[in-house]
């Protein structure tokens, strides 16, 4: 290794060098930063630099709550700095080759390969070929391996990562669970390795964090496979290193009142409203749902904290929606007073409140009225999930269709005309006749509404895409259903729907078709050998993969089959191949803190249809979360309510 | 999602306008970048923030009493764009400079605010004034390039808008082209008077007939600003060699031409 060059001059912005390029690219706003609440610290007072990205366009990463968190809290602290970076769509990434410019920062339009820390947030797989994309472009090798002393450290946090085994050559860490406290403790970390001289070099950093046992380092780690390319055990490799990684939970959310200061874009992006976390976890217990699984135990926001969120991130912010964010939010258990005490709160100021995650069984009218009265109505849009009872139950999805037509009803009543449904194809078990009772469902809906009203114009969307399996879920196990097996039974769901003349134009029907399912199948449940893939479609041009203009199944099909030519394995084996009780799962190691023979009781139960409560409310059922990670369940009632605001 | 039928939503009617007032603003630095729709949102938010007492417009998606005059295109700035505002209550317009300059974000600054007296913005705004920096450009090639065009009749461009590719006339909408003087030869600088046509001339329309009439290609990208909007009589300069003072505020209270120094300064490499 050449001397460490660590010691040049970082940090200097390569705005000069940007800006001649900015009139020749798509909406060059998205390039400048300079957002409200936004903020450029001065680089040589701070010992410790963070770059945040999130892989993907500035219009889907700025909204993102995890990065907008995390880059508040650090740069809160006293000589830290963290700036934000986000995927530079394909005409900018061409301007930036060509002339030499390294990927930047929004902020200090800083090269981030002179940070000392570069945190990626993956909310989805697909987002790891524009993570090869960024380090490329920011002089840093692909590979963790290739790295050294001037190279930040490379960690990736968010949902996907708790299964980072897909992107194990290309990070450094991972982090898994909640960032708040987590980041602040990887800077104290650091700042004292670099405080001592940085003893043992990159490596001696790596083990420090990685002793942590809250920091997973794939480096550190040695996985065998069997013969027939199943994995044999995942160990540590050096001493220092535990067996299993834990996940971060953040206790009382009120102590984390994040984001304060909400960052306002100038550009338009994909969430035009403040958001504020109102509880974060789910018990509620949907075997599909990865998020659910992996963030308990439910940690509600205290109605007031939510208020005081809701009147700062206001004023700091001009919005005029604010949804209040969660996995399931009318489960908040004062729901009913929180909207009415902000609606009444916010009357007459054109404020409007949404809540984006809403079940059929929580949800009642008198909530929606509330949440509509200072503006406008926005969508009631539910998830029954599956189309039968029978796979309602498979999936734990305790709602049933006199639930939700009594809801509709209600909702019609009331003066909606148009109510959207999601769905899923391809879950356990499922056949034909499951997924063909959605389109009665759908009927049975529209013939209520047109019941309640006695008008006509009553409508529903059935909004329906494939199921990918999630690691650290019950279906962990489950082979997935095949892209032309998806979209035969889709076609058949829409071939139903419209054969009814009586309600085909009333009906709605959107489907994703099954093939971006795959892919994200693949490096859902992949191992390290699925690196390899990412690698040769990034090399051969993927980028942006959330993106279906952009995304190509055959290049992924053809990458896969090359790079996996000498293994044992293959799309299928990762993808629809049934896992049975005793393999190693990749994922293994990471420590979501879910007991693995209660998901697979929890998988038999679903394969029996039997279903399980939320232990909100009941008994618990030792899903092992709160006794592994010293967490519990905090929930009100706190019996307070919103008082309104005093006039200024 | 939409609620039943009905003519109007419940409850009683929006305030009414009392007072409309013309804002005039400036799109400066790293801002220039940002589009009109950006440059909309922001303001409707800043508002929010400056509490400023809008008067919102009735129906069940009320929106705030908000007149835009022609923006400039994204990637110019500009020290002379407008925008009316109707109010439900009275203010001060010094206040409210103060309080929505505040509210906006740095380079996005209020120069001045001012109570209309009535009549349309577009229709005062007849013309502009851009100034055009071409960085390694001769201004003897400038020049000349610039007397081409105007001995032109007509100077044909063309330019791609939402409806495809289309063809139209720069040179009628220019009242005046002049190459400033006196520069380093590093840097041409054109001062442009361009009426607001239909459909309208942009400056990369009229650096578009430059190269058309006298091969003027800029190596690197121009600098675009625009320095004034206001009546054709008062932004045409009597001696085309000056650049002209501007207008004394007080003497058109209703929103005067915003002229600013339209400097014969060196570009700051960088800046």
């Amino acid at each position: 290794m050449s001397a460490p060059t660590f010691d040049r001059i970082t940090g200097r912005s390569v705005w000069p060098d940007l800006e001649p390029l900015l009139p020749s690219v798509k909406k060059p706003i998205q390039y400048v930063g300079g957002e409200l609440n936004s903020t450029v610290k001065d680089w040589d007072a701070c010992d410790v630099r963070w770059a945040l990205m999130y892989p993907d366009a500035y219009e889907v990463g700025l909204p993102n709550q995890g990065v907008m968190i995390l880059y508040e809290v650090l740069n809160e602290r006293e000589g830290v700095l963290a700036e934000r970076t986000y995927s530079v769509w394909p005409d900018m990434e061409a301007k930036l080759r060509e002339h030499g410019v390294p990927q930047f920062t929004v902020d200090g339009h800083r090269p981030v390969g002179d940070f000392d820390l570069f945190g990626l947030s993956f909310s989805t797989e697909l987002g790891y070929t524009n993570m090869l994309t960024a380090l490329d472009l920011a002089g840093i090798p692909l590979e963790a391996a290739d790295r050294d002393m001037t190279h930040p450290v490379v960690i990736a946090g968010g949902h996907a990562a708790f299964n980072p085994e897909p992107i194990a050559d290309f990070i450094d860490a991972a982090v898994i669970g909640d960032g708040e406290q987590a980041v602040l403790a990887i800077t104290d970390i650091v700042r004292a390795w670099k405080g001592e001289g940085r003893p043992g070099g990159r490596d001696g950093l790596l083990l420090r964090l990685a002793a942590t046992g809250g920091v997973y380092v794939p480096r550190f780690y040695d996985v065998e496979y069997l013969a027939d390319g199943r994995i044999q055990r995942v160990a540590p490799n050096r001493s220092g290193v535990p067996w299993q990684v834990a996940k971060h939970t953040v206790m009382d959310l009120d102590e984390w009142p994040y984001p304060k200061k909400p960052l306002v874009p100038l550009a338009e992006t994909v969430h035009e409203r403040m958001s504020v976390e109102i509880f974060r976890g789910c018990t509620r217990g949907c075997r599909f749902c990865q998020a659910g699984m992996i963030t308990r135990p439910v940690r509600e926001r205290s109605i007031t904290g939510i208020g005081d969120m809701v009147k700062a991130g206001l004023e700091a912010t001009g919005y005029e929606e604010v949804g209040l964010l969660s996995l399931s939010s009318a489960d908040h258990s004062e729901i009913a007073d929180l909207a009415k005490g902000l609606a009444d709160r916010y009357e007459g100021t054109q404020t409007s409140l949404s809540l984006p995650s809403t079940r059929v069984d929580a949800f009642n009218i008198d909530l929606a009225n509330e949440l509509s009265r200072n503006g406008r109505r926005s969508g009631l849009t539910f998830a029954p999930e599956g189309g039968s009872e029978r796979i309602r139950k498979v999936i734990n999805k305790m709602v049933s269709e006199e639930d939700l037509i009594r809801t509709v009803t209600a909702a019609y009543s009331a003066g909606w005309r148009q109510v959207k449904l999601y769905f899923m194809c391809g879950l356990p078990t499922e056949t034909d006749e499951d997924v063909l009772q959605i389109a009665e469902m759908a009927r049975n809906v529209i013939k209520a509404g047109r019941e309640a009203t006695g008008s006509r114009d009553i409508r529903c969307t059935v909004s329906i895409g494939g199921f990918v399996p999630k690691p650290h879920t019950p279906f962990q196990w489950c082979g997935q259903l095949g892209a032309a097996e998806t979209d035969e039974r889709l076609r058949k769901l829409r071939d139903v729907i419209r054969a009814d003349k009586n309600y085909a134009r009333a009906i709605g029907f959107r489907y994703h078709d099954g093939k971006p399912g795959i892919v994200e199948g693949l490096l859902s449940r992949g191992d390290r050998r699925v690196g390899k893939v990412i690698r040769a479609v990034w090399e051969d041009g993927g980028r942006f993969d959330g993106w279906s203009e952009f995304f190509s199944y055959d290049r992924w099909m053809a990458a896969a089959e090359r790079a996996l030519a000498d293994e044992p394995v293959d799309v299928a084996w990762y993808t629809t191949r049934e896992r049975d009780q005793i393999e190693t799962l990749p994922w293994d190691h990471l420590d979501s803190g879910l007991d693995r023979d209660w998901l697979w009781e929890d998988w038999q139960d679903a394969l029996r249809e039997t279903e399980v409560d939320d232990c909100r409310w009941t008994p618990c059922f030792d899903c092992g979360v709160c006794p592994q990670m010293g967490t519990e369940i905090q929930i009100g009632p706190t019996g307070r309510k919103l008082l309104p605001l005093s006039v200024v | 999602m939409s609620p039943l039928p009905a003519k109007t939503p419940d409850g009683p009617p929006p305030p009414p306008v009392v007072q409309r007032v013309r804002v005039c603003y400036a799109k400066r630095g790293r801002l220039r970048f940002t589009s009109h729709r950006d440059i909309q949102r922001a303001f409707e938010r800043a508002l929010r923030r400056a509490a400023v007492p809008m008067a919102y417009s009735a129906g069940f998606t009320p929106h705030p009493k908000i007149s835009w005059a022609g923006a400039a295109p994204t990637g110019t700035a500009s020290e002379a764009e407008y925008v009316e505002l109707g109010l439900s209550e009275r203010v001060e317009p010094e206040r409210l400079r103060g309080s929505l300059d505040e509210a906006l974000p740095p380079d996005l600054d209020i120069l001045a605010v001012d109570e209309s007296e009535g009549g349309s913005l577009a229709d005062y705004l007849e013309a502009s004034v851009w100034r055009i920096e071409l960085p390694e450009v001769d201004p003897a090639h400038a020049r000349a390039a610039a007397a081409a065009f105007l001995a032109a009749e007509q100077v044909d461009v063309q330019r791609l808008t939402k409806n495809g590719m289309r063809t139209f006339d720069a040179r009628a909408a220019v009242a005046e082209l002049v190459a400033l003087d006196d520069l380093p030869s590093v840097c041409a600088i054109l001062r442009v008077v361009v009426r607001h046509t239909t459909p309208a001339v942009r400056p990369d329309d009229v650096l578009t007939g430059l190269g058309a009439v006298a091969d003027l290609v800029p190596p690197v990208p121009p600098r675009v600003t625009r320095l004034a909007q206001g009546p054709l009589t008062l932004l045409l300069s009597a001696d085309p060699e000056v650049v002209p003072t501007a207008p004394e505020r007080g003497a058109s209270p209703a929103s005067g031409p915003t002229a600013v120094d339209s400097g014969v300064e060196v570009p700051q490499p960088g800046k």
